[in-house]
């Protein structure tokens, strides 16, 4: 399996990019991850990919994007909760970059 | 002779066969198996009843595993893996029943 | 919605002993992108995949049972419990980690002859 390097370290990730471990991750490599997508992180971007996270400690998994949207409109209310607003800040998806960039897996039911 | 049994007794005759068979000694539950040893499930009065015949064991990290480790029935051997790892040596043989 | 078809997955199988229940879920979230109607059913030992308190930390294996709850995400409402099956192992209503409606196996049969497509893990 591929590894990347972040800050000194050596992280193992799978063929797509995705962290294998996800107790390995830190803002350092969210950093890095956001950068090979072409992403510069703002606060908008911090509270998707926390809000990943959140769920994922929560339910154990990474939400489809029908269902990230419709869960983030529930909490962060509905200027957020549409995928205008969530394609702006992932244009190559909600779901396959944001979780890559929180260290999550590919969401189950992304097609 | 130790006895080693992974299936559930409500999917699988195995526990059935081994207990009918077998002519006594030590029984190990694990994976699925480990919840013949619940309390409720239908299998505890087989098992009740051959408590005497067999002393029975459970491997307590597949109960956890399965949210019924404070379900265990009575009268049954808690073993995590070094108790597992000791049954098995000190057993003079050893069947794992598929 | 008017097109959908009532699809029907059946789990009997207990979790972490065979990958049955696992890979069930994962097709229950996947086909929950394509708009059908959606039904679990829990019969047999597939009762047991929904129970309270799965801790899987000693069997280094990962405890997917937290993923029902985010079923109602996916608007995955309709959960379906054998009774029979829950009564022989010795559970109740109350062992589950999400609301299920409970039904007896006649009952059960029913629903099972109103589907389009019934999957079986």
């Amino acid at each position: 399996m591929p590894n990347i390097e972040v800050a000194g370290k050596s992280y193992e990730t799978d063929e797509e990019g995705y962290l294998v471990n996800l107790a390995d991750w830190n803002t350092d490599v969210a950093n890095y991850m956001a950068q090979t997508e072409n992403i510069t992180m703002t606060d908008q971007h911090w509270e998707v990919v926390n809000f990943l996270r959140e769920y994922f400690e929560e339910y154990q998994i990474a939400p489809a994007v029908r269902v990230l949207t419709k869960a983030i409109g529930k909490k962060l209310g509905a200027e957020k909760g549409n995928s205008e607003y969530l394609y702006g800040l992932f244009p190559y998806g909600p779901g396959k970059q944001a979780c890559k960039i929180a260290g999550l897996p590919k969401p189950t039911g992304c097609i | 002779m130790l006895h080693i049994i992974n299936q559930s007794p409500l999917n699988s005759s195995t526990l059935d066969t081994c207990l009918n068979t077998a002519s006594g000694g030590d029984i190990l539950l694990i994976e699925d198996a480990v919840y013949a040893a619940t309390k409720g499930n239908a299998a505890e009065a087989k098992l009740r009843a051959a408590n005497g015949k067999f002393k029975v064991h459970v491997l307590m990290p597949d109960l956890e595993a399965r949210g019924l480790g404070d379900r265990m029935m009575d009268g049954i051997s808690a073993v995590d893996y070094g108790g597992f790892v000791e049954l098995v040596a000190n057993s003079k043989n050893c069947q794992s029943w598929l | 919605m008017s097109d959908a078809k009532k699809f029907m997955f059946v789990n009997r199988k207990a979790p972490y002993g065979t990958i049955y229940a696992l890979e069930s879920l994962e097709v229950v979230l996947i086909t929950a992108a394509f708009d059908q109607d959606v039904s679990l059913a829990f019969l047999d030992d597939g009762v047991y995949q929904l129970k309270k308190g799965q801790q899987t930390k000693g069997i280094e294996t990962k405890n997917f049972s937290p993923a029902y709850r985010a079923l109602e995400d996916y608007d995955v409402e309709k959960l379906y419990v054998e009774k029979e099956a829950m009564d022989a192992r010795g559970l109740t209503e109350e062992d589950f980690i999400v609301d299920v409606t409970v039904l007896s196996r006649a009952e059960m049969g029913k629903l099972m002859d109103e589907q389009d497509v019934v999957l079986s893990f």
